[in-house]
């Protein structure tokens, strides 16, 4: 109870764990996610720590795994759609047995993957090899076979022939990239030029490029020359181009016999391979099946063992002494989780704990369920709460979706949000909770936010009357026209003409809800709500001001600092209102007192605010009260002696205080003459700065009424029953603009402009946001990152 | 079958919810257009003429408020008939998932 108005009590608890049972205890804590574990061994080295070696263990493990797993990524066949499965129920941190068991069995299936992989891999080169050697008998085979047997030998060509030892014809064949092909041909005529021969034929089977794994037709060539010192150069230049080169034999006999024996070599190198491949599978499939229990039993175990490293061993050594912070109202789950951890390691002797004082602040809880952890987020990405301060969250679960409302107050709008975000709400499937799409995640995180933005939304739309930038009249509207009683040549001679509610009949009292739909046709719509917003700003604004001051009481309470109240609180308090509370009084009055009749001879109040500062007096500015002249000079002087005097009363007050410690007067002094100028400064400044909410909510107003000026309205008024299929095209654009535009870059602008008002304005009365926060040592976090 | 799909599933899932928006908001301008709603005077298209020609006014108006209203009318039924086809399509396209590929 209270758990959101202020962090939970946490406090230092010893641990003192029995060297048994110390890894069960710290498991049955980390299944809890209970206590945040603190370092006592800050002077060692983390090289040097007792359990480093158990640590290192678990890594070795998971380096195994990462191995595992990037082999099931490259050969699983069919692929795997999407991570590794999380399994569940979530395993328990292994106890050293199972531990091992792990440790051999991930070893022994890694070490069978990389000799499977192995021969598969060489397997497949020499498939490769031989349909090349393949390919290139095949497609020479015409070549050849067509060239005329070689002359008979007569003895003159014979005794040439001896001498001269380059007459024979030789082959080189080989196949060669085919990207390769034209630098290959141009380098061979230019270094052999004339004296060889080349064919390039195409394979017509595709076939892998070792290095890179990709199918290409290789080009199978045939080089014919004559000469042995022809012959270094091809082969020199054929080993450049990285060609794979097969003995060739002249005759179309040998040429066949090769051929089949090739054609029987491949087959059985086949079949070896399709065996291997599922074999592999089959080892894969073990894989996939046992790694996720694995790596999470694992990851549970390294962490335990680095808690473990934290903590630091007694004199006697028989047990570990952990220092913890724990919240004080589950001391008791504590002790139950120290008992089952004792009970699971069949040791007798029990783990207990000790409380200690707290050196220090103490971290800050909030237990927040999905609904408000929206609205602590906002409130904790301007600060982590001190411990114990009043935290604005709550206050903020209302206010912001409030604040937002009104600057972005459309009944449509708010609609169309108010059902996104519900449509959001149902999708509570366990894969849009873990997406990995960041936006995606952010937007539904704030769902329950945007929710309540839209629901106020509608409640502000309805308030200023606008819907898609039209008004609603559900009730007769409190303007009439027939008792003005103009005649027709006032109605045509005049372009615009004013409706005057001192006339009776005219104005027949005030709008039931909201903003009367009349205005929409008004000339003077603006000036109207101008007016109307920018005190609603104001007022809005002194309200919300006030409410943080007013907070700061109970943050004083607390720490006892009942001087602060008298001499901080009560003349901030003061000065605020006597300034700022006295115009809202000024704005509510003259809204009560002066009716329609007497519109021509309202009281300006921004003349009367001046002249109290100027202490001057206008003499035809009615005062809104008797004796009006008297109080302004009266609510001047307070407010000045005020803050003089709470500089003053603070800087002493805190020399009394704080005799013990080294202060230095002057100091304090400066530091609260500086806060109380920084907050009269800023009293005014922020009072102003809450003008963006009429400035907001006139931007969308404005927006939203161009829109449709300047697209609906043009469907509409098109003439003949093409206007119909004109308005279902010209709508889609309407509906594509607004969500794009009036919604989601409108609904961003408010949204930051409402967190600023938050933080700025509103927080800074009160909030210091200086602390950090717990940390639990939890399993389920360690879980989710894998 | 398979041949009438040609959106995924993502276009489909827009496509029903501009076609259920467009449906609800056209119907309602039309109402509000039938029903001569003074607000919307400035989307009619209203013109001198018409204003100043009129044997009995204001019916020359009405009758225009009247035409924009059946043009909103008849355009939410185009919507009606965009939606079912992509509500078509998303059953297809969730017939899709389940077969074997």
């Amino acid at each position: 109870m209270g758990a959101l108005f202020r962090s939970e009590e946490v406090c230092l608890v010893q641990l003192f764990l029995q060297s048994g049972s110390a890894y069960n205890c710290v498991s049955e804590l980390g299944e809890l996610g209970l206590v945040e574990f603190r370092d006592l061994n800050t002077q060692v080295n983390s090289f040097q720590r007792k359990f480093i070696s158990e640590v290192r263990r678990c890594e070795e493990m998971e380096t195994t795994f990462a191995f595992l797993e990037q082999e099931i990524g490259r050969s699983l066949w069919p692929p795997l759609i999407g991570p590794l499965p999380v399994p569940s129920p979530a395993p328990f941190a292994p106890q050293p047995r199972e531990l091992m068991a792990i440790e051999e069995e991930s070893e022994r299936l890694a070490w069978e993957l990389r000799e499977v992989s192995r021969n598969r891999d060489s397997l497949r080169s020499q498939l490769t090899l031989l349909s090349q050697y393949r390919g290139v008998l095949i497609q020479t085979h015409p070549l050849t076979a067509s060239q005329a047997p070689p002359p008979p030998q007569s003895l003159e060509t014979a005794a040439l022939m001896d001498h001269r030892q380059d007459t024979r014809l030789c082959f080189v064949a080989g196949v060669v990239h085919p990207w390769k092909v034209p630098v290959f041909e141009r380098l061979l005529w230019r270094a052999c030029r004339g004296y060889i021969i080349v064919d390039f034929r195409e394979m017509e089977q595709r076939l892998e490029v070792p290095e890179t794994g990709e199918k290409v037709h290789w080009m199978v060539f045939l080089i014919s020359f004559w000469g042995d010192q022809i012959g270094q150069k091809v082969k020199k230049i054929c080993d450049c181009f990285h060609t794979h080169t097969f003995a060739y034999p002249e005759h179309t006999a040998e040429r066949e016999e090769i051929l089949i024996g090739l054609q029987n070599r491949i087959m059985d190198i086949t079949t070896v391979l399709s065996q291997t491949e599922g074999y592999l599978q089959q080892l894969l499939a073990r894989c996939v099946v046992a790694l996720p229990r694995w790596k999470v039993s694992v990851a549970k175990c390294k962490a335990v063992q680095t808690v473990l490293n934290l903590c630091s061993p007694s004199v006697t050594d028989k047990c570990l002494i952990a220092e913890a912070w724990c919240p004080a109202r589950k001391l008791l789950l504590l002790q139950s989780a120290l008992i089952e951890g004792t009970r699971k390691s069949g040791s007798m002797v029990d783990s207990f704990y000790n409380r200690l004082p707290s050196p220090g602040s103490p971290p800050t809880l909030f237990t927040t369920n999905s609904f408000t952890s929206a609205f602590q987020s906002l409130v904790e990405a301007y600060g982590v709460a001190a411990y114990r301060e009043i935290n604005p969250a709550v206050f903020t679960i209302v206010t912001f979706p409030f604040l937002f409302a009104v600057m972005f107050g459309d009944v449509g709008h708010g609609l169309l949000m108010a059902l996104a975000a519900l449509w959001m709400i149902r999708q509570d499937t366990p894969k849009n909770i873990r997406s990995s799409n960041e936006l995606w995640r952010l937007f539904y995180e704030g769902r329950f936010l945007i929710l309540l933005m839209g629901l106020f939304s509608i409640y502000t739309g309805a308030i200023y009357n606008e819907c898609f930038s039209k008004g609603l009249s559900l009730f007769p509207s409190g303007w009439h026209l027939q008792p003005m009683n103009w005649s027709d040549e006032t109605l045509r001679g005049n372009q615009f003409l004013t409706l005057d509610p001192s006339v009776s009949g005219v104005f027949l009292g005030p709008y039931p809800f909201g903003i009367d739909p009349m205005w929409h046709l008004a000339n003077n719509h603006l000036s109207f709500l101008n007016s109307y917003k920018m005190k609603m700003s104001v007022i809005t604004g002194v309200l919300h001001m006030t409410f943080g001051v007013c907070l700061s009481f109970f943050n004083y309470s607390h720490r006892g600092q009942w001087s602060s109240v008298f001499l901080v609180l009560l003349p901030e308090l003061l000065f605020l209102q006597s300034l700022f509370g006295y115009l809202l009084v000024l704005v509510v009055l003259k809204w009560l007192l002066f009716g329609p009749a007497a519109s021509d001879t309202a009281p300006s109040i921004l003349v009367h605010f001046i002249n109290m500062f100027l202490m001057a007096d206008s003499k035809d500015n009615t005062p809104l009260f008797s004796g009006q002249g008297q109080q302004h000079p009266l609510v001047t002087d307070t407010s000045s002696i005020n803050t003089l005097h709470g500089d003053l009363e603070r800087g002493e007050r805190e020399e009394d205080e704080e005799v013990i410690e080294k202060f230095d007067a002057a100091e304090v002094f400066m530091e609260q003459a500086i806060h109380t100028i920084e907050f009269c400064l800023g009293c005014i400044s922020n009072t102003a700065s809450y003008l963006r909410l009429w400035a907001l909510s006139l931007a969308h107003a404005q927006l939203s009424d161009v829109l449709w000026v300047m697209v609906m309205r043009i469907s509409l008024s098109w003439q003949g029953m093409l206007g119909s299929v004109v308005l279902a095209v010209v709508f889609s654009l309407f509906a594509l603009l607004t969500v794009s535009i009036l919604l989601v870059m409108e609904g961003l602008s408010a949204f930051l402009h409402a967190l600023r008002l938050h933080w700025v304005e509103f927080q800074h009365k009160f909030y210091s946001g200086t602390g950090y926060k717990l940390n639990p040592f939890s399993f389920s976090s360690i879980i989710d990152s894998l | 079958m398979a041949s009438c799909l040609f959106c995924g599933p993502k276009l489909a899932a827009c496509g029903i919810v501009i076609s259920i928006w467009g449906v609800i908001m056209l119907a309602m301008l039309g109402i509000f257009f039938t029903t001569h709603s003074a607000v919307l005077i400035e989307d009619v298209p209203v013109t001198e003429e018409d204003m100043r020609e009129d044997k009995t006014p204001p019916n020359n108006v009405y009758s225009l408020y009247n035409q924009v209203g059946f043009n909103c009318f008849i355009a939410a039924g185009i919507y009606v008939a965009v939606g079912l086809l992509s509500f078509c399509q998303i059953k297809l396209n969730k017939r899709n998932e389940y077969l074997v590929h």
